[in-house]
């Protein structure tokens, strides 16, 4: 098993008392599954991908992500993770704006180590990234900022792609034709995909689906 | 990974070009007028240092003649007789030089050329040996004596043996005799076995001293405040780059970087950035410092008499000052954006918070320590005492000064809203108060600037004011002559007496009152002193009670360090208890002076027979007089003449200023870079909030006039909160600082016409700083603007 969540817990402070978000949540993903995460606006499912990701800790339960008990991790250690074994993708694209397509592709690969120059620039060809690796992220759409996220993610090669609302900013042809590229290169490397959607259409079409529902899955 | 990251990081100046050249000019600038002013500072006390012990100026007590002039040699031998250890010294001038003539055998410890191949016997021979340094020896006119470069001999003094010296003055006699510290026992007074000579007791934290430091640390000050203000710039392009950074921070750190490998980055990238901008800092402070050394070297000759090198050393010391200064400026401004960014959470609840956007409960803070600030220096300034006191006033009244600005600023533009009557006013003044906090620290490194200026510029208004009416009291008499002895100034004055309108004679001798060492001095009843002289405080007809014996006159000086006030009784001798009369101004005077009529004087000190002359006469005379005085056999050089001497007076003060005039300058200038910059980094912020009013129909061009604007009445807030801030500066530099370091206090002149003309400066460098950015923000094409509703997500 890849990733296992048991009876996470998390609550956010509020006014007075604590407001729960997740309110003990348990899940599976094995490598090479796809699993959707929808549910309502403010349901928890960023909260739940921070979780996962290692951005942030829940206040109970335990989450082993690839033989690793992510919720025994300190701050390093969480780095570490998220540096080699979590991929992510953001609903903003969260680009570097000062560095390149290309050295913002080749970023998050360069940091886990496993940069490999021709295997980047081939992914970015097929990602139609191939005559904007010198352009600066100000100066692409929308739908090409996305790429350039998805490329830098997936150059990395990690274990586990955590994609939220990775094509909520976009149209729905260029959403459809990333979202495809998407699952075929995750498909072709193996990894695991946990992906948050508001379309239904969208979470058809991957493996599995978990609805979140009052801090539950439903 | 550290390379990657680094890489990412440095990336981000490639496009922040104008943020890096700020933040580098800033610090540069800072340090070099930081650096400038201490390398100033370090060769003139090390030029200090070399004379004190060249010839233990101020560190050993003197033995001299008490109506000045020679020493006879029977008093020096019967001192040594007596068991007295004192060494006799001869000095005189060669030309350009300052030749001084010591007795190696018996001089005082710590006396000396000091060069490795100074060796005694040569000293001793009577060949003569000069040591000095290169530039004082080359200065020599040409002698038989074999000249040795010293470098630790004073500058412009010529060191030698006393038989060479008076061989070379072409003299016999001794100047003075120095006193070795230790003394035997049971040796017989001064006053039995010399009645003449007098014992000038060595002056711990010698007058020179004292002088030269208050000198130095009105310098330093100005150093500090100029430091403040490029830290101030420093910190705003700090805290921009980092603000501006954040997103790309968090989105490193959810890539999987570690914040301590960030932040450590971070630190060595900004430490990089210090050392290069420290480097071209302690670059310009050389330059700087090279430029004003001979000014300065000029102002301490001509005003305390030290002599100071016009040349600038290379000093190690200094240079790693500069770079250690650059790089603590930088952890100062640096320190808060840091510790932001150490602690920021991982996952931020979005939006970009507004640049340095100052929350309620730090406005509170500040305020407090503004008030705070304020507090302590009125304190001190009520009850502090002394110079350090003196400097903590103005320190903590600038920076509680600076503090209180943005909320003063703040205070204003909110009731200007509230008068608003329509759309775009209304509009207009919620986005200035805005905009304040994105421009409050260089609206800050304003007012500092402009309260220097206007601090500066009351006290050297005030300062010259008060010395030139001060030069017209003193220099009254036309011309001013010195007899070569007791013999000549009586013919001379037997000579003048019918040709004149009037002679009055000079001579003072020195005293002690209320045991501290003061000169008395006498005055012929004449109207010349009526007619011209000024007092604080007098009596009715002062000068006519003091003609008829029935008191003295002090300066303020004695009064202040003594605590005479009018009335009191000065003592002048076992039967001279005289009350104070009037007590005067005596500017530059570091000495206490007492003033008796002339047959007082000649009562008190027989022995002294007047030998300077101040004469009275139709200013159509003075060439007729002097040749006539020529022809009596007085030296030419001997006669002065009054405006002669008042243009060198005056020009000893204007040179002193000019090196604060210089600084001064530049600290408005940096200002004004501080305005320019802040107005540039931030016009790529304004965008968002300007796109929608452009959107609502407002033209670019209105829009930039409307920035122009705005620019210039925060300037003209700030010079308005600037002015009594600067005058405060000037009361304290004048009535707190000034008394301290030198024992008199200035009378406060104002200048509006002055502040008029500053405060318009003040506007037109805003102006000028705004006129960029607001062309920019003109040219901006509509699709920039657009972008901008096209990137919120
Ligand atoms: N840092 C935080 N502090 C306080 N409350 C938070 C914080 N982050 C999230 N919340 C709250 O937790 C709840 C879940 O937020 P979350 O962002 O996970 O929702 P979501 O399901 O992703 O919603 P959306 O579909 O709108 O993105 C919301 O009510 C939100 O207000
Ligand atoms: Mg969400």
């Amino acid at each position: 098993m890849l990733l296992k969540l048991r009876d996470i817990r998390k609550s956010f402070p509020g006014a007075d008392a604590p407001v729960p978000v997740l309110r003990g949540i348990d899940l599976d993903l094995d490598e090479g599954e796809s699993m959707a995460l929808t549910g309502e606006s403010g349901s928890g499912k960023s909260t739940l991908l921070h979780l996962v990701g290692g951005l942030d800790r829940p206040d109970a339960g335990r989450l082993d992500l690839d033989g690793v008990e992510v919720t025994a991790l300190d701050d390093s250690g969480r780095a570490a993770l998220r540096r080699g074994t979590v991929g992510m993708v953001f609903q903003q694209f969260n680009l570097i704006p000062s560095l390149n397509v290309g050295d913002n592709i080749a970023f998050q690969a360069r940091l886990a180590g496993r940069h490999d120059a021709a295997a980047t620039a081939a992914l970015a060809e097929r990602l139609g990234l191939g005559p904007h690796l010198a352009k600066y992220p100000e100066q692409l759409s929308g739908g090409q900022q996305q790429r350039t996220a998805i490329a830098r993610t997936l150059a990395a090669r990690p274990r586990l792609v955590l994609a939220d609302e990775p094509t909520g900013n976009l149209d729905e042809a260029t959403a459809e034709a990333v979202l495809d590229t998407m699952l075929e290169l995750v498909a072709e490397t193996g990894a695991a995909l946990l992906m948050v959607t508001h379309s239904t259409h969208h979470a058809a079409r991957m493996g599995r689906r978990l609805h979140l529902r009052a801090g539950r899955i439903a | 990974m550290t390379r990657t990251v680094l890489w990412a990081l440095l990336s981000h100046w490639r496009r922040a070009l104008l943020q890096l050249f700020t933040l580098i000019a800033g610090l540069a600038l800072a340090t070099g007028l930081w650096s400038g002013v201490q390398a100033i500072n370090a060769e003139a006390r090390a030029s200090y240092d070399v004379a004190a012990a060249t010839l233990g100026e101020g560190r050993y007590a003197r033995i001299e003649a008490a109506s000045g002039g020679e020493i006879a040699l029977a008093d020096y031998v019967a001192l040594r007789r007596a068991g007295w250890q004192v060494s006799p010294v001869v000095q005189g001038r060669l030309g350009e030089v300052r030749l001084v003539g010591i007795e190696p055998l018996t001089a005082p410890g710590g006396i000396g050329p000091g060069a490795e191949d100074a060796d005694i016997a040569a000293f001793l021979s009577g060949v003569g040996q000069l040591f000095g340094r290169a530039e004082a020896l080359d200065a020599l006119p040409a002698l038989d004596a074999e000249r040795v470069v010293a470098p630790d001999v004073a500058p412009g003094t010529v060191l030698t043996d006393i038989s060479v010296a008076q061989r070379l003055l072409e003299r016999d006699g001794v100047d003075a005799l120095l006193v070795a510290p230790e003394q035997p026992l049971g040796r017989a007074d001064l006053a039995e076995i010399a009645p003449d000579l007098a014992l000038r007791l060595a002056q711990d934290g010698s007058e020179i001293g004292r002088l030269t430091d208050s000198f130095h640390l009105n310098l330093t000050a100005f150093g500090l405040l100029c430091f403040a203000v490029g830290i101030f710039i420093v910190h705003g392009a700090v805290g921009l780059a980092f603000e501006q950074r954040r997103p790309v921070l968090r989105t490193m750190r959810a890539l999987g970087v570690p914040l301590g490998r960030l932040v450590a980055l971070m630190v060595a990238e900004l430490t990089g950035i210090a050392l290069v901008a420290g480097t071209i800092g302690v670059g310009l402070g050389w330059l700087l410092a090279a430029s004003l050394l001979p000014d300065v070297a000029a102002t301490l000759r001509g005003l305390y008499g030290a002599e100071v090198a016009g040349g600038l050393t290379f000093r190690p010391v200094w240079w790693l000052s500069g770079l250690g200064i650059a790089v603590l400026g930088t952890a100062l401004a640096a320190g808060a954006a840091l510790w932001r960014i150490a602690t920021m959470p991982l996952l931020a609840a979005g939006g970009r918070r507004a640049w340095a956007m100052a929350d309620a409960r730090s406005a509170r803070w500040q305020g407090a320590l503004a008030l705070g600030l304020i507090g302590v220096a009125s304190a001190l300034a009520l009850w502090g005492d002394g110079l350090v006191a003196g400097f903590g006033t103005l320190g903590a009244g600038l920076v509680g000064a600076a503090l209180a600005l943005p909320l003063l600023l703040g205070a204003v533009l909110a009731a200007a809203a509230r008068l608003a009557r329509g759309a775009l006013a209304q509009w207009f003044w919620a986005d200035t108060r805005q905009q304040l906090p994105g421009l409050s620290l260089a609206l800050m490194a304003l007012l500092l600037a402009m309260a220097a200026n206007i601090g500066v510029s009351t006290m050297v208004g005030s300062f010259r004011q008060t010395f030139t009416g001060f030069l017209d009291q003193r220099l009254a008499p036309e011309l001013y002559i010195e007899t070569a002895d007791d013999a000549q100034a009586r013919t001379v004055e037997a000579f003048l007496a019918p040709r004149v309108r009037s002679v009055l004679p000079l001579a003072s001798v020195e005293i002690e009152v209320a045991g501290l060492p003061a000169e008395l001095n006498l005055a012929r009843p004449d109207p010349t002193y009526p007619e011209n002289w000024r007092f604080l405080q007098s009596v009715e007809t002062p000068w006519v009670r003091l003609a008829a014996r029935e008191g003295v006159l002090i300066n303020e000086q004695l009064s202040r360090r003594a605590g005479l006030g009018l009335g009191d009784a000065v003592s002048l001798g076992p039967r001279a208890e005289l009350p104070v009369l009037g007590i005067y101004g005596d500017y530059g005077n570091p000495v206490g002076q007492v003033i008796v009529t002339e047959a007082l004087f000649a009562e008190l000190h027989p022995e002294i027979v007047p030998r300077r002359f101040g004469l009275r006469l139709d200013p159509d005379e003075v060439p007729r007089i002097r040749a006539a005085l020529i022809a009596e056999g007085v030296a030419e050089a001997a006669i002065t003449d009054q405006a002669a001497l008042k243009r060198f007076s005056l020009q000893v003060f204007e040179r002193t200023f000019a090196v604060t005039a210089a600084l001064n300058v530049l600290t408005l200038a940096v200002a004004g870079f501080a305005i320019l910059m802040s107005l540039l980094t931030l016009a790529a912020l304004r965008l968002p909030q300007l796109a929608p009013v452009w959107a609502l129909g407002l033209t670019r061009r209105r829009l930039a006039a409307l920035e122009m604007l705005r620019a210039v009445l925060l300037a003209a807030l700030t010079t308005l909160v600037a002015l009594p801030v600067g005058l405060a500066l000037a009361w304290v530099l004048l009535s707190v600082v000034n008394v301290a370091a030198f024992g008199w206090r200035l009378p406060m002149a104002l200048f509006p016409a002055a502040y008029a003309q500053l405060g318009l400066f003040a506007l037109l460098a805003a102006a000028l700083a705004a006129l960029w950015p607001a062309i920019r923000l003109a040219r901006t094409p509509p699709a920039a603007l657009l972008g901008v509703f096209a990137s919120e997500r």
